[in-house]
């Protein structure tokens, strides 16, 4: 369970993000949406204490963020960004072997081996394990990163806005990805997503931001209606259920 | 580790043609002389050549994962410029002070002007890779301004051209030892180099899998100004040598500095006694220093990289 308890950033008095309460359950796969400015990838950064807090606390498992020792926490919850500047020059499996830093430090043992073996055949990266990075397209490069939080192997795992500057067929991939790692795997997904349709269609929980608040959470049935998105996103729309999906059409 | 079992008989190859390279003939008597020669000079310049090239090139690859950025070194990183600030102050205010006690100065003065490289970095957005080494190059250059007015004011201009232009011709026993210091934190480079392989995956990155990165930084930063320390206050800095030799490395090998530190060691000691092998014969019997070998070559490596590094440097 990660609680999230009266979280605050400010920028020059501006609060980015604004006395956020939320708990997210362990399990399943949880979406936040809302406009730009927001403060979603603000608030998954204090989460993942990538970003310290102004004011307030985050819990995981009953785990301090701020507090915890860096690889503790490591081995409980990663996250993936989308901004993945990498001056190190990695092939694919060294890259994914990395997962295992918190448990390994740079050395490692045979259960590492089979934890990046696994998750390279995962993400079907085998034919490209000895590339490195900069020869790979980049959906081959957002799988490798998946594979290195998958290698990881933590209970909660956190992503920002991975679809960014996937075309569709990588976009729908990526998300059927993370739903099976939900799945299959157990682990609590949480993501940040900016396509409502991608959040109706692959979430058990919506959770929707506007202007550094919460705004609403609930199921996509609570949460697609017409009503409520355009108060998030101050469109019009409207929502149609296509099979057990609920579609939003906000062309017209 | 097969590159560096490579490369390590050609380095040895190097050392012993860098030992019976010289003026001096080594079979001139047999009074022992020859045996002197090698002890007292040839050997201890062989071993500071290998020792600082070893250092340097090490010390490149850990400011590039440091600073993120491809094209950083010592030289090009306010790092050495600093460093001959330090020694200057340290002359100025403390003449007896021994070597060592300038070289601790020198180190804490380059720990200072890094710290200060990698602030700017972080403060000012910088739209192109190759800004970066261009902000090193002012910052250096600013550095090198107040220490030349300085030595100029003071009458020290000869001993900041010995420590800004690499020479090993006064190499003698006794005099290069504090090299050994630089040889002994990059070891301690190669002992925690996982850690610096993570650094240069970036910020966020290094933070998800557990990593202290301010402290890792300082580690770094410490090791990069103590062993660019060592060597300004020895035998002068050697440009560009942090540089070519890590991105050839990378090129070939990648960056996965556990695997690959040992080999960019190697090649550092190679190259560095390669270039003061040809500044010794070109004009022998007289000599080209090594700072300046290494500058013409390193500078069109350098210049190579820039224009075809471009097109995937971002």
């Amino acid at each position: 369970m990660i609680e999230i308890q009266e979280v605050t950033k400010s920028y020059d008095g501006n609060a980015v993000v604004d006395r956020v309460s939320l708990t997210l359950p362990a399990g399943g796969l949880t979406s936040i949406i809302g406009p730009n400015g927001a403060g979603k990838s603000t608030l998954l950064s204090m989460v993942s204490r990538l970003m310290p807090m102004d004011r307030g606390k985050v819990l995981v498992d009953g785990l301090d963020v701020s507090r915890a020792a860096g690889d503790v926490l490591a081995r409980r919850l990663s996250i993936m960004r989308q901004d993945n500047h990498i001056t190190a020059r990695l092939s694919v499996r060294d890259l994914v072997a990395f997962g295992r830093y918190p448990y390994s430090k740079g050395r490692l043992t045979v259960v590492d081996a089979e934890h990046i073996d696994r998750s390279i055949a995962y993400l079907g990266l085998e034919p490209f394990a000895n590339r490195f990075l900069d020869e790979l397209s980049g959906g081959q490069r957002q799988r490798a990163f998946i594979a290195m939080v998958l290698c990881q192997d933590t209970d909660y795992m956190l992503f920002d806005e991975p679809l960014n500057n996937l075309d569709i067929k990588h976009a729908v991939e990526t998300m059927r990805l993370l739903r099976r790692l939900a799945d299959d795997f157990a682990k609590t997904v949480v993501v940040v997503l900016h396509d409502i349709n991608f959040a109706s269609a692959y979430s058990d929980r919506i959770v929707a931001m506007q202007g550094g608040r919460l705004a609403f959470e609930g199921t996509p049935e609570d949460m697609i209606v017409p009503s409520r998105l355009e108060a998030i996103f101050g469109v019009d729309c409207r929502v149609h259920a296509v099979g057990e999906t609920r579609l939003v059409n906000y062309f017209e | 580790m097969r590159p560096v079992l490579l490369a390590i008989p050609i380095v040895l190859l190097l050392a012993a043609v860098s030992v019976f390279t010289g003026v001096g003939s080594l079979a001139a008597s047999d009074d022992g002389r020859g045996w002197l020669l090698i002890v007292e000079s040839r050997l201890p310049r062989t071993l500071a050549l290998m020792l600082a090239g070893a250092g340097l090139a090490v010390s490149g690859t850990i400011m590039q994962m440091l600073a993120r950025n491809r094209f950083v070194e010592p030289s090009t990183a306010g790092t050495a410029e600093s460093a001959a600030l330090g020694m200057l102050l340290a002359t100025l205010i403390s003449p007896g002070l021994p070597v060592a006690g300038k070289m601790a100065f020198a180190a804490l003065a380059a720990l200072v002007g890094t710290a200060l490289f990698l602030q700017i970095l972080r403060r000012v957005p910088l739209r192109s890779q190759l800004m970066v080494p261009l902000v090193g190059l002012m910052l250096g250059g600013v550095v090198n301004a107040i220490t030349t007015f300085i030595a100029y004011r003071y009458d020290l201009m000869q001993s900041m051209g010995a420590w800004m232009s690499g020479d090993f011709s006064a190499v003698l026993r006794g005099r290069y030892e504090l090299l050994w210091i630089g040889f002994a934190l990059t070891l301690v480079a190669y002992a925690t180099a996982a850690r610096f392989t993570v650094i240069g995956m970036g910020e966020a990155i290094a933070r998800n899998v557990g990593l202290d990165y301010d402290k890792v930084v300082t580690l770094g930063l410490a090791i990069v100004s103590m062993v660019t320390a060592t060597v300004v206050a020895t035998v002068g800095m050697i440009p560009f040598l942090g540089l070519v030799v890590p991105n050839i490395v990378s090129l070939i090998l990648g960056d996965n500095l556990r695997r690959t530190l040992p080999l960019i060691a190697a090649a550092g000691a190679g190259l560095v006694l390669a270039c003061d092998i040809v500044g010794r014969v070109v004009i022998a019997p007289y000599e080209v220093p090594v700072g300046t070998v290494m500058g013409v070559i390193g500078s069109l490596v350098f210049l190579h990289l820039l224009l075809s590094r471009r097109a995937h440097a971002g």
